[in-house]
Formats: structure tokens, sequence, C-alpha cells
């Protein structure tokens, strides 16, 4: 299964490459459609159907709306050549890069092994929670329930949302 | 869009909107929940409005809709969490209702109150940011 998942995460990551590269718009919108649906590959791999559903909902969802706007504005993507300040943009992005690397291979070695819980809460919910919440889906049980508070938090991240796009996108005030 | 598409999707749209409505209502016995049902039910919306073109003014009265109907099913998430604190005991967030057995469609206690209200405010907050979208494009064509 690890060998399929590093396959998968692979082709994500070429098809993240080549949406930075392509000359048509379209076509990148349409790679970035490729990690979305390889994470929903992966998500089904690792058991987590009730991510799989969000993702791939979202994921169309999302390439809908991009491919609208891109068909409405422009195909074209604008290159400019970078000059000396670019190019020590460049430098620092590749030095950031490496230093990064090297923490998560140290931070990565700490870690147990792949499919562990290391946290001391994980057992309690896995073995209580039909007892504690009465749902038989765990996922509603946690996220409901002992995690009501993060929830809530996410809904109310949604209406801030719309509120900051109707408020950006209004051109005319409504009588 | 041509005519097939605008039949297909008369045919479909209707489908789509009663899996969400499925995938709420079980979201404490199978896989999904409000969330992704929100997003399946604002996708059977939008399917409709790609298929058949916008009517500007029509479109603006269903924003001020979806607008209404997202800030109430947000208002009762609060009332719902607050209703545990007021019940019984201190406790926000309380799962007061009795559970009843496990695996049957009415269990679990508030949850499914949660999961329903949730979908409908991620539906009309999804179909908003798209109305919004649209609405946009056509004040600025004008």
């Amino acid at each position: 299964m690890e060998t399929a998942i590093c396959i998968i995460a692979g082709l994500m990551i070429i098809g993240a490459l080549y949406a930075i590269h392509a000359k048509d718009l379209l076509s990148a919108v349409i790679a970035c459609g490729i990690v979305g649906y390889g994470l929903v590959i992966c998500f089904l791999l690792l058991k987590a159907p009730d991510l799989a559903i969000v993702q791939i909902v979202v994921e169309t969802i999302t390439l809908i709306i991009m491919v609208a706007v891109v068909l409405d504005s422009s195909r074209e993507e604008h290159f400019v050549k970078p000059d000396g300040k670019g190019y020590m943009s460049m430098a620092a992005a590749v030095v950031m890069t490496a230093v990064l690397l090297y923490f998560f291979i140290l931070a990565v070695g700490m870690l147990d092994p792949f499919g562990s819980g290391s946290l001391r809460m994980a057992s309690q919910y896995i073995n209580g929670a039909v007892e504690l919440t009465g749902s038989v889906n765990l996922v509603t049980g946690v996220v409901f329930d002992f995690r009501g508070y993060d929830t809530l938090g996410e809904a109310t991240i949604l209406v801030t949302a719309v509120l900051g796009v109707i408020t950006i996108l209004r051109l005319k005030g409504r009588k | 869009m041509t005519m097939i598409v605008k039949k297909t999707t008369q045919l479909i749209a209707g489908l789509i909107f009663l899996y969400g409505i499925y995938v709420i209502i079980h979201g404490h016995l199978t896989p999904g929940g409000g969330f992704a049902g929100g997003v399946i039910i604002a996708g059977s919306f939008i399917l409709l409005i790609l298929a058949f073109g916008s009517d500007f003014l029509r479109l603006t009265r269903e924003e001020a809709g979806s607008t209404l109907y997202e800030n109430l099913a947000i208002l009762i998430v609060v009332f719902l969490a607050v209703s545990g604190l007021l019940a019984t005991g201190k406790i926000f967030f309380l799962n007061w209702i009795p559970k009843g057995t496990p695996g049957e469609l009415v269990s679990a206690g508030i949850l499914p109150l949660y999961n329903i209200f949730v979908g409908i405010e991620v539906a009309a907050s999804v179909l908003t940011i798209f109305l919004a979208l649209v609405i946009f494009k056509e004040e600025l064509a004008e």
C-alpha cells in the first residue's frame, strides 16, 4: 500500500509542477485537478472515506469555478524574465527549502512508525466513542461531540469567508 | 447550453439533491455528514445554474435567500450548543438529548441536529459564493 501511495504522490508532484510551468492557464487548472483527485485516492487507500467524500466534492466544485474564471478572463499567462532581484529570491527559496528539509528529516526520525497512534487521546476516542456519543460513525462523534469547538470555529470561518466575498464582489449597493 | 445538457441536468439535479440530503441525514451512521452533504446539495444548484444560464434579476433574489438561510443555520448551531449549557449542568456542547440505540436512524441525541444545520449552512455558503461570482460578472458586463 505504501508503494501505491508513493506512486500517486509522485503523480501529484508531477501535476503540480506542470501546473506551474504550463503556458495555457486552462491546462494548468486541470493539472491542479490531478493533485486533488490523487489526494482522493490516497484518502481511500488510507481508509478515510469521510475525508475522501468531502475532498472529491470540494475539488469538483473548485475546478468548475476555476475553469469558469479562466474561460471568462485570459488564457495566456504573463511571463516576466527574472532580473537580479528575482535570482536572489530564487537562491533564498532554495536555501530555505534545504534547511526545512533537513529539520523535517530530523523530525520524521523521532516519530512512531507509520500507522501507529502516538496520541494518548486517540485510543480513548476509538474505544469509548460509541457509548459516550451514541454515534456509530466515529468521525461524526469526534467532530460534533469531542471537538465541538473546532466545528463551530470551522462553520464560523465559512460564514466569515462568504461575508468577505460578498463585500469585495459587490459593485452596486442594494436598495 | 444545448438541449442534451439541459435535459440530462433536469433528470440528474433532483437525484443529486436527494443524495445530499441522504448523506446529511445518515451522517451519524455512514461516512459523510454535514460538510460533505452540504457541498453536494450546493453542487446540484450550481449544475442547474451552469446548464440553464443565469437570469440576473432572479439570481439576485436567490442570493438574498441563500444568505438568509446561511446566517439562520449558523445561528441555530450556536443555539444548539448553548442549549447544552441551559438544559442540564454547565457544559457547552453537551449532548443532552437521550441517545437511543446506536445504529438506528433516530439516535445519537443532538448530533443529527448539528449535522442537519451545519449541512444547510455549508450548502448556502458555497451557493452564495458561486452566486456572488456570477452576479459580479453580470454587473461588470453592464
